[in-house]
């Protein structure tokens, strides 16, 4: 085992972590704000990816489909937030993780109709396809593009939520709804931003790990599994909490593969169980357990 | 129980026991599949309806229970006192690992956690090719031996409900007995239990592993009464069909998973068959509505209707008594185990 292959893995760990902060950051942010777990979660990644391919496959372009499928996908969990999740938020999680499973179910049976039960993988922007020489080091573009565009994200996602007006008031109802609401702002309308944002968010990382992780029926569950270790490893409700749990996770993954590749499950599943024999409420989460 | 509910009880037994008198073949064996998945579905309601955790990944150890005892009959023996026992202590077993595990952490952590290790599972199932057969399953497994006579479809159907009839009768001893009381009371106020010095997690892991294990009785006589039993038993699609199952029978009701899964298996053969591909799709809208407009289920309507035709007054649907969210910004006391009103 030589260095080339070690940094070769790691950058291979940061492209995977990267996709896995796309998608848990959506997954955190509704359930830390509107306490909300949303088991369709994987379910709007898969059809990100999906309406991203579609748009390759007709207009040729990557970068269209990588603002279209988010959109459309946003728009979806706004629809979706308002008519069936909002009559629950006085009933408890049951009833959330419930309707959010039923609605997981119908919307990957409609996927499947609608799009085939073929594997497929979205196709890379002419510029980022081929490899770069990094010293000795031969790295695929488009994996590189990954890790900036993550980096990017996160460095945005920090600046929406720690630095702005919206932001806020999205930490503020994670710590205390009545208090919000009692200041006047529409709560209800901030929820349904916030989760149409998360959907959106997943969807990106769908379209995003398309030329990667390709598209295919059943990824949804894998995308949701690996989504929630990430959260529960990095800490519920936290934003920085699912981006160094989506390091370490994305980084066990690939390591992990690459080392014993028969028990690659295992290493994520023994990273997530470390974690939380010692910090029972994950890495960063606030307060004990 | 009243003398109608007993005489109510007797005749839906023999009903049920009459069943291979005059039902056609194929019926016997959606039959059993109702009744195998109802064990299924009645396990995984000990820890959601009656102990108010909600374990996401239950298909998890009803597939060990089939996969064990499907692997002991194929290589060791198909004895069905040897098969079943050994797929359900198994099952019991995982349970024990992930819940001591998995129990530490808070209810949407605990959710998340055993959907995560169900999933888990379903990868290695699939990977495991020497052992599991991978994505083709674990074929040929034997039919049960054992029980004194050749097990064709009728017998099957009749072991299997006499299975599930066992099962329904140890958890109805079980809950009116006092381990079964404690269950309820740490669904209802897990604070108050701790302050009377009652080990609630030894209590919570103690029903993890016992709904593991019967999860896994299920589970073995799926695998050996089908002849094989594949990864997509462990999914967490059966582990969400199973919760789907409670919820449209009844959450708080010994026989609602049953009716439940009467109903989501009815789906599934008859809406594929007769009405559209998309059964799934049926199912998921089906369930919705259960979760949205009539939350105690089939059990509940039929409580509804009936309270209602006594009085004489409208139909009212029930609100189901599950504990309210403990996160709650309306919740005045810091306790997070504020009780129920």
């Amino acid at each position: 085992m030589d260095l080339i292959f070690l940094a070769q893995q790691f950058l291979n760990g940061a492209s995977f972590a990267m996709t896995l902060f796309l998608v848990a950051v959506g997954l955190t942010l509704i359930f830390g704000l509107m306490d909300v777990l949303n088991l369709a979660h994987g379910t709007f990644y898969l059809i990100g990816a999906y309406i991203g391919l579609s748009v390759v496959k007709t207009t040729g372009n990557f970068w269209l489909a990588l603002v279209v499928a988010p959109v459309a996908v946003a728009l979806l969990g706004y629809a979706v937030e308002i008519a069936l999740i909002r009559p629950l938020y006085a009933r408890g999680h049951l009833d959330q993780v419930l309707l959010t499973l039923g609605l997981a179910f119908v919307l990957a049976d409609q996927a499947r109709h609608v799009w085939g039960a073929f594997e497929e993988a979205i196709p890379a922007p002419p510029g980022l396809v081929g490899v770069l020489a990094l010293g000795p080091l031969f790295y695929p573009k488009y994996r590189l593009f990954v890790i900036a565009f993550g980096l990017v994200a996160a460095g945005v996602l920090w600046v929406l939520i720690e630095r702005t007006r919206w932001g806020a008031v999205i930490r503020a109802g994670v710590s205390n709804r009545t208090m919000v609401r009692s200041l006047g702002i529409d709560i209800n309308r901030v929820f349904a931003h916030t989760f149409a944002f998360g959907c959106g968010l997943a969807a990106l990382a769908g379209v995003v790990a398309g030329p990667i992780i390709g598209v295919a029926p059943g990824l949804d569950a894998e995308i949701l599994m690996l989504a929630l270790i990430v959260v529960v490893t990095g800490g519920l409700g936290s934003l920085s909490g699912s981006f160094w749990g989506a390091i370490l996770i994305g980084q066990a993954d690939t390591f992990g593969k690459a080392l014993l590749p028969d028990f690659s499950l295992f290493f994520i599943f023994g990273v997530m169980a470390l974690v939380l024999l010692y910090r029972p409420g994950g890495l960063l989460a606030k307060g004990g357990p | 129980m009243t003398v109608p509910a007993r005489l109510a009880t007797l005749l839906a037994v023999a009903g049920l026991a009459s069943l291979p008198l005059w039902a056609p073949r194929f019926l016997l064996t959606v039959a059993a599949e109702v009744l195998i998945f109802g064990i299924a579905a009645t396990s995984l309601n000990l820890l959601l309806g009656y102990t108010g955790l909600i374990s996401m990944g239950h298909a998890a150890y009803f597939a060990t229970g089939g996969y064990v005892a499907g692997l002991l009959a194929k290589h060791v023996t198909p004895l069905f006192w040897a098969t079943t026992p050994v797929g359900m202590v198994a099952a019991a077993a995982l349970a024990l690992v992930v819940g001591a595990f998995a129990l530490r952490t808070a209810a949407v952590t605990f959710l998340m956690i055993t959907l995560a290790v169900g999933q888990m599972l379903y990868a290695l199932a699939i990977k495991w090719r020497t052992v599991t057969g991978g994505s083709d399953g674990l074929l040929g497994i034997p039919k049960p031996t054992g029980l004194g006579v050749e097990m064709d479809a009728p017998r099957m159907y009749l072991v299997a409900l006499v299975c599930y009839l066992l099962v329904l009768w140890f958890l109805r001893r079980l809950l009116a007995a006092p381990f079964g009381r404690t269950l309820v009371g740490i669904r209802e106020n897990e604070g108050r239990l701790r302050a009377l010095g009652c080990n609630v997690q030894a209590y919570k892991l103690a029903a993890f592993v016992l709904a593991g294990g019967l999860a896994g009785l299920g589970g073995a006589l799926f695998g050996q009464f089908n002849g094989f039993i594949a990864p997509s038993e462990i999914h967490w699609h059966r582990s969400g069909q199973l919760m789907i199952m409670i919820i449209i029978g009844g959450v708080h009701s010994l026989i609602g998973p049953l009716l439940g899964a009467f109903v989501v298996v009815a789906i599934q053969d008859l809406v594929s068959s007769l009405l559209t591909q998309r059964w799934m799709t049926v199912m998921g809208l089906v369930f919705i509505g259960f979760v949205l407009v009539a939350r105690g289920g089939l059990v509940g309507l039929w409580h509804a209707l009936h309270r209602a035709v006594r009085r004489g007054l409208p139909v009212s649907l029930p609100a189901r008594p599950l504990r309210r969210p403990a996160r709650d910004a309306d919740v005045p006391a810091p306790d997070a185990d504020v009780p129920a009103k």
